[in-house]
């Protein structure tokens, strides 16, 4: 049965409230949940002022300089810096997506930041992705053939080519399947727009030769048909990317070859 | 404790096999209500207003007796799937399967009863 309240020991409370810096005119407060596994408390939201004509643009700056300059307790994800890795995805003022490429000026009033929500949290802002991770790995994405390998390379025309764009630039952030309200009650069984964006990837590219059998393994009630095209996946990517049209267009498939 | 493999958890029992069925049933009858809801309204709002012997006059008509047949038939198939999918979204295990059975047999009785009820005004 759906839970529609946080389990006891989830329950957020206020966390400490950090000073503000000595000097500063223009200060900006963030807020941001915290938790840490070895000390049993429940979860909390601390509170950081940051002096902005010393920061950085990007919510992943103040982030680094937070962890830098005033707490270096303060634990998240982040690599590339540059939207390319999906590391930093996190909430961000309600809206799933990568700190790294968010602006805090597309922040209104206080920059509150939350893990990627209703997924497990190994620490503070870093949400535990094994089970994501494993079901991208359900989907084979990789080339499936069974015609002998070419002596140079498979070949893919311009045009079939072109039908992966908007499909292979998902780095895997996760923004979108923690933004879906069916990922959050299903995601066992679900699973969820980026596994099946990237199912849709291998389905359509032309060099792949195990299209049945992809399209086999997504004929369940909750694997694939759990996507109620609610469009939180594509309002959400941070890469501007479509998921549910993605899902629609796997749907299509599923009823072209049976009807 | 279960020591599962993340890949396990992630496959669970394998695809079942259906669900394309259902999705293309949801498209038939969304289609099929776009035609019939507006006729059934104009239908039942033509029988409207009259004495007892003239709606059981109206409804021995073929045409707004057959309309509102199929609506009926057709709104309940169309509820009792999309029911279905809300179930088995939100409840789970042996509770939600004793949910679909009930809202299956609520729906066949909804039929069942409104047919009846119809045979009985047009016959």
């Amino acid at each position: 049965m759906v839970e529609f309240a946080l389990p006891k020991n989830s329950r957020i409370t206020t966390g400490k409230t950090w000073p503000k810096p000595e000097g500063a005119t223009n200060v900006r407060k963030f807020q941001i949940y915290r938790w840490n596994p070895d000390d049993g408390k429940n979860p909390q939201v601390d509170t950081y002022f940051l002096d902005m004509d010393k920061c950085g643009p990007m919510v992943l700056d103040a982030l680094i300089k937070i962890k830098t300059e005033v707490d270096p307790t303060l634990t998240f994800r982040r690599s590339c810096r540059e939207g390319i890795c999906g590391s930093c995805a996190m909430n961000i003022g309600g809206i799933n997506t990568l700190a790294c490429i968010y602006g805090l000026d597309e922040v209104k009033g206080d920059v509150k930041i939350y893990p990627l929500p209703h997924m497990p949290v190994v620490k503070d802002l870093i949400p535990d992705l094994t089970h994501f991770y494993a079901q991208h790995a359900s989907i084979m994405p990789w080339l499936e053939t069974k015609t002998n390998r070419p002596a140079k390379e498979w070949k893919q025309s311009i045009e079939d080519r072109k039908k992966l764009d908007g499909l292979y630039e998902c780095v895997m952030c996760a923004s979108c399947s923690t933004a879906c309200p069916s990922y959050w009650w299903n995601g066992d069984r679900y699973l969820g727009p980026a596994a099946l964006l990237h199912a849709y990837r291998w389905i359509i590219d032309s060099r792949d030769e195990a299209t049945g059998e992809r399209l086999d393994e997504l004929e369940d009630p909750f694997k694939l048909y759990r996507c109620h095209t609610i469009m939180n996946c594509a309002k959400t990517c941070p890469k501007g990317l479509n998921p549910a049209k993605a899902i629609s267009h796997i749907k299509q498939m599923m009823v072209e070859r049976t009807v | 404790m279960r020591f599962l493999t993340d890949r396990k958890r992630a496959e669970g029992l394998g695809a079942g096999g259906t669900g394309t069925h259902h999705h293309w049933q949801m498209m038939v009858t969304s289609i099929l209500l776009v035609v019939l809801v507006p006729a059934f309204v104009i239908t039942f709002g033509l029988g409207l207003g009259g004495t007892y012997e003239e709606v059981l006059a109206y409804y021995s008509r073929p045409l707004p007796a057959i309309i509102t047949g199929l609506t009926l038939v057709v709104v309940v198939i169309h509820l009792m799937r999309e029911t279905q999918v809300a179930v088995e979204d939100y409840v789970h295990g042996i509770a939600g399967k004793l949910t679909l059975i009930a809202v299956q047999a609520f729906s066949y009785t909804l039929i069942a009863a409104g047919l009846f009820a119809l045979v009985k005004l047009a016959l």
